[in-house]
């Protein structure tokens, strides 16, 4: 089914998204926010520029952006999918439990802040371009992958990454060597188990989006884990 | 020792003409105090370690047992003071943050108890409660500001979702996780027989507690633990947290030794981890991405629930009101600076944020003044300790009231202010099995509608005395009220005046 978007506020389509197919295309997204708010089992494929807060706290529905999306994409996301054939603006996958966000291009600031994971929920985010600063802040689970793809040797992520992770793991496509972590984390070269890990989220990556598998993964990766769960444990006094 | 010692600050007193050495104090005490002595055939107790819980004293058979404040004493002057001066030492000895629980104990104005409430006398007669009707009930939401019609010339009756409560008084949120299991099943159940609603805090809604949606409030906070489509659903409204009136603008930090079982789950974080909450939503750096929240939860809720916008009483809160207000927030919920809390850094605790009372009366005045006061409806806490707090709130502008201390207090609560440590002997603030179980929420729900019950009495009592049969008649009617020992600027804030005026 085809939605065309045009001229509709962000509570039509939802309500149309509620109740229509389970397969659903809308046309000319502008701007409209929350599209798929909660939802679980709809696939949808949206064309143009949907608004902030695309798939805020999606619960197992799939979406993909034909173009970049907004602000706070999957926020609070506890599963599902969200594919972004273009980039994403700041705070993707704010808080994100489960599920995936593949984004084609780049993303903004705060990407992947207070990621979380819980038991069987994993949430991966890949990003197939850079990432602005405070990537992957107060990082509690999950993971993080950033292969910096046409960045022509320019740094593939911002300042301040992982300040406060304290779980999970972040992948970079880069040898890190320009790139300063805070103290209470470890970065070091990923390991050859690490590598095929890596390989299923390149694969996946060149599936939905294109792009030489082999080229990508002939590449320094660099993965940065938090040396504890509680980082905070020495800083209190009982009064 | 040495340089390091710190006196006991509790002696522990036995009367060994009473004592019978059954070791009930032993095996009550988490703390380990008391223990019996094989050589000398009697019970011994190491009052360093005592918090003055008072639950040996209120276990113990034959009444041996009191705790007592210490004398031995410091060379104390106004300037250094004892806490003062063992603060000092505890830093010098650690280095660590000083971290405090429950409320603000420091000196400060209590302005509840510089207002006094109005009665009728011959011209206006008081109402006999016992006699004619009275009405406490309240609804929290947004009210439209003028009546519409549709085009058939009918009245438009449709509200936005409101929340009822049968007086005017809300359990405060404390998470699963800083309080026991049993605490949060004490709390769900009073509010559900009370038809008031109790709240989740930012821990996450145990799924054995689903079942009291109806009066359950459900919080977002910038940690987001345990926030997903069916908990978001489950409540009766959803409230962000923004900020605790403890510790205004810090986040919160549950250690990870804490984060076990069911805690876990119902955070929906692994065990053992700490669970950090920043101290901002960093999604949210404006009045206008809070709206995005807002609206976020309203549409993944399908707008059938209120959403609560809580913040601390800080120095410009009635702006920030303001901007909340105009957010599509239903509700405010202003926490002051005297409210309590599991763990909060003691100097952020003791110096931070504004007491309520000056913090509503300026919030509610600002909302007044730029007509937008039936956007919101508004709730206070920190702390409100009695019907009096509350019928004193109300005619200063609040909606209803959220209680946390006083509730503790209600579940066995004795203010020892250890709660950071775990160990709380009352099975309220401890996550250990054998403690937990010593609430039991038969007993904790009955106390607290038996508290909430007599609140209600005499709440009616008072809205009686004053001539007035409905709770909504007191609010906002600064009338009622007189200052006393109040200076100008403070009653000009509070929008009352002087006893006698």
């Amino acid at each position: 089914m085809i939605i065309q978007g045009k001229g509709l506020s962000y509570r039509d389509i939802n309500d149309k998204l509620r109740t229509a197919d389970k397969e659903i295309t809308v046309r000319g997204c502008l701007g409209q926010r929350f599209i798929c708010a909660g939802m679980s089992d709809v696939s949808v494929t949206l064309e143009g520029v949907p608004g902030n807060a695309l798939g805020a706290y999606l619960n197992g529905a799939g979406i993909t952006v034909n173009g970049n999306a907004q602000d706070a994409v999957g926020d609070t996301m506890n599963d599902g999918r969200i594919v972004i054939r273009g980039s994403v603006g700041d705070a993707v996958g704010y808080a994100m439990r489960g599920g995936s966000i593949y984004v084609k291009g780049d993303a903004g600031y705060r990407a992947g802040i207070h990621m979380k994971a819980y038991k069987d929920k994993i949430p991966v985010m890949v990003i197939g371009g850079k990432a602005g600063s405070f990537l992957g802040e107060y990082q509690a689970g999950g993971v993080i992958v950033v292969l910096g793809l046409g960045t022509s040797g320019r740094k593939i992520v911002g300042n301040f990454p992982c300040t406060g992770m304290h779980g999970g793991k972040l992948i970079l496509r880069s040898d890190c060597r320009d790139i300063a972590f805070p103290d209470q984390v470890t970065a070091r070269p990923a390991t050859d188990q690490e590598k095929n890990e890596i390989d299923r989220y390149v694969s996946e990556y060149c599936r939905l989006f294109g792009g030489n598998k082999e080229e990508m993964m002939d590449h320094p990766f660099t993965v940065v884990t938090p040396d504890s769960k509680n980082p905070y444990k020495q800083l209190y006094v009982a009064n | 020792m040495g340089v390091e010692f710190i006196y006991p600050e509790f002696e522990v007193v036995r009367n060994y003409d009473r004592c019978i050495a059954c070791r009930v104090c032993e095996r009550q005490c988490a703390n380990e105090v008391h223990f019996y002595s094989e050589e000398r055939g009697v019970m011994i107790s190491d009052e360093a370690k005592c918090v003055d819980c008072q639950r040996c004293v209120s276990l113990c058979p034959t009444r041996a047992l009191k705790i007592v404040k210490s004398d031995s004493t410091l060379r104390e002057n106004a300037n250094w003071q004892n806490d003062t001066i063992k603060e000092i030492y505890k830093q010098a000895n650690s280095g660590g943050v000083l971290l405090s629980s429950m409320g603000n104990p420091k000196p400060l104005p209590v302005y509840w108890d510089k207002i006094l409430i109005n009665a009728s006398q011959v011209t206006n007669p008081p109402i006999d409660p016992l006699r004619e009707p009275m009405e406490t009930q309240v609804f929290l939401g947004k009210k439209p500001s003028r009546i519409e019609r549709g085009k058939d010339g009918k009245i438009k009756c449709e509200l936005p979702p409101q929340i009822a409560l049968s007086l005017p008084v809300m359990f405060s949120a404390m998470s699963y996780g800083s309080i026991s299991y049993n605490a949060h099943a004490s709390l769900a159940r009073a509010a559900t027989e009370l038809g008031i609603l109790y709240n989740t805090g930012e821990g996450g809604l145990h799924e054995d507690f689903y079942k009291y949606g109806k009066n359950t409030v459900v919080q977002v906070a910038s940690g987001r633990f345990g926030v997903h489509e069916d908990y978001l659903n489950a409540g009766a409204a959803i409230e962000i947290k923004m900020g605790q009136g403890a510790k205004p603008g810090i986040g919160g930090h549950l250690p990870g030794a804490k984060i076990v079982g069911d805690v876990s789950r119902t955070r929906m974080i692994p065990e053992r981890s700490d669970a950090i909450s920043p101290a901002p939503h960093h999604d949210i750096y404006s009045i206008e991405d809070l709206r995005q929240l807002v609206f976020s939860l309203k549409e993944a809720t399908q707008y059938k629930k209120p959403v609560i916008v809580k913040v601390a009483a800080v120095h410009n809160i009635a702006a920030i009101a303001s901007g909340i207000a105009r957010s599509g927030a239903d509700v405010i919920a202003i926490d002051g600076f005297r409210g309590g809390t599991g763990a909060a850094p003691t100097r952020i605790r003791d110096n931070v944020g504004i007491p309520v009372e000056l913090a509503l009366a300026a919030v509610d005045k600002r909302l007044r003044d730029e007509g937008i006061r039936g956007n919101v409806s508004l709730v206070v806490g920190g702390s409100i300790r009695s019907a009096a707090d509350v019928i004193k709130a109300v005619a200063l502008g609040a909606d209803a009231c959220y209680v946390a201390t006083a509730a503790l207090l209600a579940l066995g609560c004795h203010l020892c202010r250890t709660c950071q440590s775990g160990k709380c002997n009352w099975g309220i603030a401890t996550q250990r099995p054998d403690l937990v179980k010593r609430l039991n929420p038969d007993i904790g729900s009955a106390r607290l509608v038996n508290l909430m019950t007599a609140w209600r009495h005499e709440i009616m009592e008072i809205m009686g005395g004053m001539g007035i049969n409905s709770i909504e008649a007191l609010r906002g009617n600064r009338l009622m009220l007189r200052g006393v020992g109040l200076n100008e600027k403070e009653l000009e804030i509070l929008g009352i005046s002087h006893a006698g005026e």
